[in-house]
């Protein structure tokens, strides 16, 4: 195929070629505003590779049918295809077996899961769930729903005015009435790396399984769930250069065995009768009716395609990447950075005096810079912080020091005009 | 700067942004509504002091972006002395502007100044920044006639 040939080309030599790799962006050729695009919203979303969008279209064009019980050519193709997007996952993670990995709508519909299924099964009235104060809405929600329902409480591990976690606190959260853990890995506001494995060592313990909201972690570092020893872990296809609609969770084997089904429908059973139904195994317990084939395809091609640029590279490339941003953006008069954690990835959080992020990112979209202004679904870390949103560029694996300086010169003039 | 963006930005925006009118916790009002944004995380509180059906002040605290201020900032200069029927009639028509819904309307006239707005009707991400403060007047315009308690 074309486009894998190109990748290897990419990254030949151990030479990171990142105008070889803007090229397999379709998207990155558009202009916005007579202006080049720059696209800084990738924890937001990522941009497709042509690598993925020609999966997606092959299966549409070549194999397009549904999965599991056909018995003819193009159903078998098409499982096929399907599974060897789960095999993907599994290794991509490092899980044990194919049959822990759960296929979801994205992070949030496999929090909701584990809230759901787990959650319902094990939290009684009284017990506490610990999660941070840096969480996305996704993992602050389905528990608060959770524990109004149960009678339960939600604890909130404090952030410091770098937004790291204060593990101390954490550990002092821990008591015997403490039943479940669901912690970021990386914030989306503010690219905080957590120390989830010492939250996991700490938390079993105790024997409290810990859920890891992987979202922005899995595209910037490399994700090993048996080294982190995590009882669930989430997290979406469309932030690691995949399709949007399409997630996964990742479970230990036993505790997924011992929950009941999250939805009832097609594909999830194995013997239905009026009086009663027997579940199918893992992991299609969890998969209840027709299943985003294409997104699955398309996801485990993402996967492929981080696999040959290198997760290493990527992770180095947005190091650099966000280290000059850092530097440069520090020139900017009256801009403070809200997110300095020692450990980081490339998000770049930041305010500017008297110039509300809205009307920076209006501003910088004339500018063909794509950036995310607002709370970024995590309304209690910005009361924290005591604002009532940042704007933020975050970097991938695409992204240029010419792109930075775009972005800086762009802030400059917004300066000038509001000045 | 890009036409359009100047449009939307104009000098006199700009202006109220940087210095609002109006911008302050009214001991004495009558009538208070509080305006979220929950897209953004923009809050606003109107205050009104209402007497004999008429706007005797009307003020503002809280925080938004340039278009939000500005308009809340412009909104309370107008409302000075209008009568309720009269606030409501500017809500509308203010409301038509920044959704494009006005046109060459001749309309647009009576606005005065508020027709600075004009440009957001291009932005369609920016109405509700320019609409808060207003609909936050109009919940505290119906809201009942007694002196709110602000802390």
């Amino acid at each position: 195929m074309k486009a894998e040939a190109e990748t290897v080309i990419a990254v030949s030599k151990n030479k990171y070629n990142v105008n070889k790799i803007r090229e397999e962006f379709p998207i990155l050729k558009k202009k916005v505003h007579d202006k080049n695009l720059v696209y800084l919203d990738n924890a937001a979303t990522t941009q497709k590779p042509t690598y993925v969008i020609d999966k997606v279209n092959k299966y549409y064009t070549t194999m397009n049918a549904n999965i599991h019980r056909g018995v003819h050519a193009l159903s078998q193709e098409a499982t096929e295809a399907f599974e060897s997007a789960r095999i993907q996952i599994k290794q991509f993670i490092n899980a044990l077996g194919k049959n822990q990995i759960i296929f979801t709508r994205g992070t949030t519909e496999a929090i909701n899961l584990v809230a759901s299924s787990y959650g319902r099964t094990h939290i009684k009235e009284g017990d506490e769930i610990i999660i941070s104060h840096m969480e996305h809405h996704s993992n602050i929600v389905p528990w608060q729903l959770l524990c109004k329902e149960k009678n339960a409480k939600l604890k909130v591990i404090p952030v410091n005015d770098d937004g790291e976690l204060i593990y101390e606190e954490f550990e002092k959260l821990v008591n015997e009435r403490t039943k479940f853990i669901s912690i970021v890995y990386v914030s989306n506001s503010l690219g905080t790396i957590n120390p989830v494995k010492n939250i996991i060592n700490y938390a079993h313990q105790f024997n409290i399984p810990v859920l890891v909201d992987a979202a922005q972690a899995v595209n910037h570092l490399t994700v090993d769930v048996q080294d982190l020893d995590c009882d669930f872990l989430a997290f979406s296809g469309h932030k690691i250069y995949g399709p949007t609609g399409i997630g996964a969770l990742y479970g230990k084997v036993e505790l997924l065995e011992a929950m009941p089904p999250y939805q009832g429908g097609g594909d999830m059973i194995s013997k239905v009768t009026f009086e009663e139904t027997t579940y199918n195994e893992l992991p299609y317990k969890f998969e209840a009716g027709t299943p985003d084939i294409a997104g699955a395809i398309g996801l485990g091609a993402a996967i492929e395609y981080i696999n040959k640029i290198g997760i290493d590279n990527i992770k180095e490339h947005e190091r650099i990447l966000l280290e000059y941003a850092t530097q440069k953006i520090a020139q900017v008069p009256g801009l403070r950075i809200i997110g300095t954690a020692k450990e980081k990835t490339s998000v770049l959080s930041f305010v500017l005096e008297n110039i509300h992020p809205h009307d920076i990112g209006t501003f910088l979209d004339f500018e063909g810079v794509a950036i995310r202004t607002g709370h970024h679904c995590t309304q209690p870390l910005m009361k924290r912080f005591n604002i009532p949103a940042t704007s933020r560029a975050s970097f991938a694996m695409y992204n240029t020091k010419e792109e930075v300086d775009v972005l800086v010169s762009g802030l400059k003039k917004i300066i000038e005009v509001f000045g | 700067m890009n036409q359009e963006l100047r449009e939307l930005y104009q000098q006199v925006i700009l202006d109220h942004n940087k210095s609002p009118r109006n911008f302050r916790k009214m001991e004495n009002a009558t009538q208070f509504a509080e305006g979220y944004n929950p897209l953004c995380g923009d809050h606003i509180d109107i205050f009104l002091l209402i007497e004999d059906g008429i706007v005797k002040d009307v003020s503002f605290k809280g925080e938004g972006c340039a278009i939000s201020k500005a308009s809340a900032s412009l909104m309370t200069s107008i409302l000075k002395g209008k009568t309720k029927e009269e606030a409501e009639k500017l809500f509308e028509k203010f409301h038509a502007l920044v959704t494009g819904k006005l046109g060459d309307n001749p309309e647009i006239d009576e606005l005065g100044k508020l027709a600075v707005f004009a440009g957001v009707q291009e932005f369609p991400v920016r109405v509700k920044c320019a609409s808060l403060a207003w609909h936050t007047m109009m919940n505290a315009l119906h809201c009942k006639d007694e002196k709110v308690t602000t802390e």
